[in-house]
């Protein structure tokens, strides 16, 4: 079988509060091939985010540790990795871009200057070769009057904008991998489509592996070939987009779908899942869906159920259903 | 700017953290809290007792036992008259909390309500602002040194001296904390009720100007008994033979190589109590305001 | 476009400077008169005879009507006349003159140990925050704001000066007579002046870092692949000396403010001392003029701050 280019297993990250250490991410794996394009959703809250920056060792390292679990990319286990190793990988294997493009760019440097130090990091260009190169790449996320914006201050673009110089800014150095932690979240509706379609174009003519990370199964659906759904810090169900949508295990993977909306629908409501995500400091014996699950049973609340695999690329964390599942296919 | 998840569709707002929960424990776990408020009540309660820890008259001049050496007899030693240092800084504990204290209140008071009448009255802004404006472009022991000098060395002098020097800051703060919370949706809505003015600024604007005005003021206790020292020390402040820190200290002085006793004691003293009232502050400052607990 | 907003924030800037001076200038006018008593009696003196007294009045013009004396004040200050001192024969301004290099040397060296220090200082605390290395930190700028400077002004001629022998214990020695010399009379109080300023300026670092160390753009910046030195030194560092710009008023007046009771403690023939003696010689003429000139310069100081935090901020520029 050949190797995928990151491959997470069983990390599990946690962090201190005043009574001690919490999980806030328990026992994901996930892998995501060379020119893939993997989709990762879940709630608010449920550590997309927080799996998202381990992998590039961007969480605050004093009050954050990883007990368990490896990171490894290209044979390499990241998670071993300190100082130099992590910062040549960053912005140069692997970029990031994030969810609030207002307050991710410096305010205080030019839209330029903060691009041309990702050059000047990893590829050495400096004057006028990386200020080319600045423009080139301006121009490449399709932003209009790039020799002009480039000198501009970041509070001058509008949110899209600022997103573009975001991805311009971790395109630079032409990445193998990009985690794009809820790119579109913080914009309008039409922006979103925007970003998104930039997005594709980039990945097929960069070809790279792209991370999508969205509370919103619509945009997921939209951009990945297969997806991950998380919940409360653990994956729950993973499987290619058709079959994700086609036949659905996990209860809480149902509700996300029922809560994407339908353009062709009439009702303008969003059926949503009642109840709310717990936190990792609320000690759920079992499930953790459990309290808010439709179909609970008893078993459900006794111990924690484990991943199991549906078919062919498709497993979940839910052994009641399989199991009816199973019969009523069987 | 957060992501608005499923979950904020339902009952996630509700949801907050109960406030105010174990606000008193966590502010007794809080180091600072406790060593800065330890060390403050021993002092207050040293100078409140003085008299019955030290029989001693602390102006009694005893020519017979002068400079001697800390000792049983004499704890911090004697001074230049043969008077006991240790009574000498016990009551001078009395003086310098008396107008730290007194400094902090009447300028507390002053600030609050310029502060909230600058926030609240537009037209009277400019005036009040500019006229603080004015106070502040004086360093603050000049100032005081200035009207302490035209009012005659005297504690009220002292008092109203430091107090004039230090309203600027505090109206600032104040008038920043009022201006934030009168934007606020609960008192707009208070004003769409037709809420009668005063009553929204006593009910809700004035308590909300409170917890930054009390950070502020703990700093101002430390720095009028620093700067009470310094007058004292000066020549401009208490005069001998009250005693002061200050001026206990501007007479060891001129004997500071022989009989170091007499201006090391008192200037421990105005140290321990400015660190532990600096300490106090901090803590509450970090307690109290939600964006330096953010920070940390 | 960007040129005329900048020059629109500094005019308004400067007009508000304006109202302030002059306020300024009738404070230190009232200054006189908050002297209880007759102003003529108290600064002539008890024992002066009643002529002399008399001299005194007409000297300050203090027997002309309220008014009359506030519009003569204001006229005078107008043409630059600040009054005269009653003991030193010299107008206010000479004096001043005379004495600024001694007060303006000292507080320039003791800025000049301060600001690169402070902001070390802060930064490091910040960035190793919740460490042994802030806490030291942070104790050491605790006891900078705590300890009156004027105490270990004392202990430090007596280690330095008297025990060490390396500086000298009092007095100034100009520029003129090299800098050597200069230095070795400055450095000693210039550093006790500096505890406190370093204390302050440590702990407002400490807290603009933090603040800006928990920006989005600083993990932004990490994910760049730039080193923490970039990021904590040009990211960080770049966001937190704009809150900082506004502390060196403040770090200004407290080096000034500082040095009137240093330059007692050493002997230091500058403002402050001329100011303290002028007080104990009851020279208000004298005090009064001082306290408005340095209100003048601090008013101007705090323009220049201000100014300079315009310059210093894309975000206030640009709007
Ligand atoms: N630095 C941190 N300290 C403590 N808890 C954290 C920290 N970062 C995230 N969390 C918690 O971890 C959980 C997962 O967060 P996150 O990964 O940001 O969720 P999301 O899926 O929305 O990206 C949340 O409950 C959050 O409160
Ligand atoms: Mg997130």
């Amino acid at each position: 079988m050949i190797m995928p280019l990151l491959s997470v297993r069983n990390l599990t990250v946690q962090f201190r509060v005043d009574s001690g250490w919490v999980t806030a991410v328990d026992d994901v794996s996930l892998d995501v091939g060379e020119g893939d394009c993997v989709g990762i959703v879940g709630e608010s809250g449920s550590g997309k985010s927080v799996t998202a920056l381990s992998i590039l060792q961007l969480h605050q390292r004093a009050t954050t540790r990883i007990p368990s679990g490896t990171i490894t990319y290209q044979g390499q286990d990241l998670l071993r990795e300190r100082g130099s190793t992590m910062r040549r990988i960053r912005g140069s294997e692997i970029a990031m871009i994030f969810q609030d493009p207002m307050s991710s760019l410096n305010p205080v440097l030019t839209i330029a200057d903060q691009i041309s130090e990702t050059l000047r990091q990893h590829q050495g260009l400096t004057g006028v070769a990386a200020r080319k190169r600045v423009v080139e790449l301006l121009g490449l996320v399709r932003i209009p009057d790039a020799t002009r914006r480039a000198d501009d201050y970041p509070h001058r673009l509008s949110g899209g904008m600022r997103q573009r110089v975001m991805i311009a800014m971790a395109i630079a150095c032409k990445p193998r991998l990009l985690i794009a932690d809820e790119p579109t979240t913080a914009l309008d509706v039409t922006i979103q489509a925007q970003i998104l379609e930039l997005l594709r174009d980039l990945r097929k003519e960069l070809k790279m592996s792209v991370m999508l990370i969205s509370h919103d199964l619509g945009v997921i659906a939209e951009f990945a070939q297969s997806v991950i759904v998380m919940y409360a810090g653990r994956v729950v169900e993973e499987a290619p987009v058709a079959q994700l949508f086609r036949r659905p295990v996990h209860p809480y993977t149902v509700g996300l779908i029922a809560a994407v909306p339908k353009l062709d629908s009439d009702a303008p409501r969003l059926a949503t899942i009642a109840g709310r995500i717990p936190g990792p400091q609320e000690i759920i014996v079992g499930c953790r869906f459990s309290p808010r699950c439709a179909l609970v049973q008893p078993r459900c609340r006794d111990e924690p159920p484990l991943m199991q695999p549906v078919s062919d690329g498709q497993s979940a964390r839910c052994p009641p259903r399989i199991l009816v599942l199973g019969e009523r296919h069987g | 700017m957060t992501d608005t998840g499923l979950g904020s569709l339902t009952t996630v707002h509700a949801i907050a953290a109960p406030r105010g929960y174990g606000a008193w424990r966590r502010l007794l776990r809080h180091r600072s809290f406790v060593i800065g408020s330890s060390i403050i009540l021993l002092l207050t309660l040293a100078a409140v007792l003085a008299p019955l820890i030290s029989p001693v008259d602390p102006s009694a001049m005893r020519v017979r036992f002068r400079f001697r050496p800390p000792s049983q007899a004499f704890w911090f030693g004697t001074d230049m008259f043969g008077r006991d240092v240790f009574t000498r800084v016990l009551y001078g504990a009395r003086v310098s909390l008396f107008v730290g204290f007194a400094v902090c209140v009447v300028s507390g008071l002053c600030s609050a309500i310029l502060g909230v009448i600058a926030a609240q009255f537009r037209r009277l802004d400019g005036a009040i602002m500019r006229l603080m404006d004015a106070l502040m472009s004086f360093p603050a022991i000049l100032l005081a040194l200035g009207i302490a000098a035209a009012l005659g060395p005297r504690v009220s002098s002292v008092i109203i001296a430091l107090t004039v020097a230090y309203i600027p800051a505090g109206v600032r703060i104040v008038r920043a904390a009022a201006l934030t919370v009168r934007e606020m949706d609960f008192v707009q809505a208070a004003q769409v009720s037709g809420a009668s003015s005063l009553r929204i600024v006593l009910r809700h604007i004035l308590p909300n100007c409170l917890s930054p005005l009390l950070v502020h003021l703990t700093f101002i206790f430390a720095y009028a008994m620093l700067a009470e020292a310094a007058l004292s020390f000066l020549g401009v402040g208490i005069q001998p033979p009250i005693a002061s820190w200050g001026n206990i200290i501007a007479e060891g002085r001129d004997y500071a190589t022989e009989a170091w006793w007499v201006m090391l004691f008192p200037g421990i003293a105005i140290s321990l109590a400015a660190l532990s009232l600096n300490l106090l502050g901090d803590a509450l400052g970090d307690m109290l305001d939600p964006r330096l607990k953010g920070g940390e | 476009m960007e040129e005329v907003a900048l020059i629109r924030i500094v005019a308004v800037k400067f007009l508000q400077a304006v109202p302030v001076i002059l306020i300024i200038s009738i404070l230190a006018f009232l200054l006189l008169s908050l002297l209880p008593g007759d102003p003529a009696l108290i600064i002539a003196g008890e024992q002066a005879s009643p002529a002399a007294v008399e001299q005194v009045r007409r000297q300050l013009g203090l027997d002309r009507s309220f008014l009359e004396q506030l519009g003569i004040w204001l006229f005078n200050l107008a043409q630059g006349n600040f009054g005269s001192s009653l003991v030193l024969n010299q107008s206010v301004l000479s004096a001043v003159a005379e004495r600024l290099p001694v007060t303006l040397s000292l507080a320039a060296l003791s800025i000049s140990f301060t600001i690169p220090v402070g902001v070390l200082l802060g930064s490091v605390a910040a960035y190793f925050r919740r460490t042994w290395i802030d806490s030291a930190v942070m104790t050491v700028a605790l006891l900078g704001v705590s300890i009156p400077a004027f105490w270990i002004a004392i202990l430090g001629v007596i280690l330095f000066s008297v025990q060490l022998g390396w500086v000298p214990s009092s007095g100034f020695t100009p520029i003129s007579q090299g800098v050597g010399p200069w230095f070795a009379s400055l450095a000693l109080p210039a550093l006790i002046l500096s505890l406190f300023q370093i204390g302050f300026l440590a702990r407002m670092t400490r807290s603009a870092m933090l603040d800006v160390l928990g920006q989005d753009y600083i993990r932004t910046a990490r994910a760049k692949g730039l080193s923490e030195w970039r990021t904590v030194g040009k990211h960080a560092l770049r966001n937190a000396l704009i809150l900082i710009i506004t502390a060196t008023g403040i770090l200004l007046s407290a080096a000034i403010g500082g040095s009137v009771i240093i330059e007692q403690v050493f002997a230091l023939p500058g403002i402050g001392r001329m100011v303290v003696q002028a007080i104990l010689a009851r020279d208000y003429p004298l005090v009064q003029g001082t306290m408005l000139i340095l209100g003048f310069t601090f008013v101007m100081i705090n323009l220049i701050v201000d100014i300079l935090y315009t310059l210093a901020d894309p975000r206030v520029r640009h709007d």
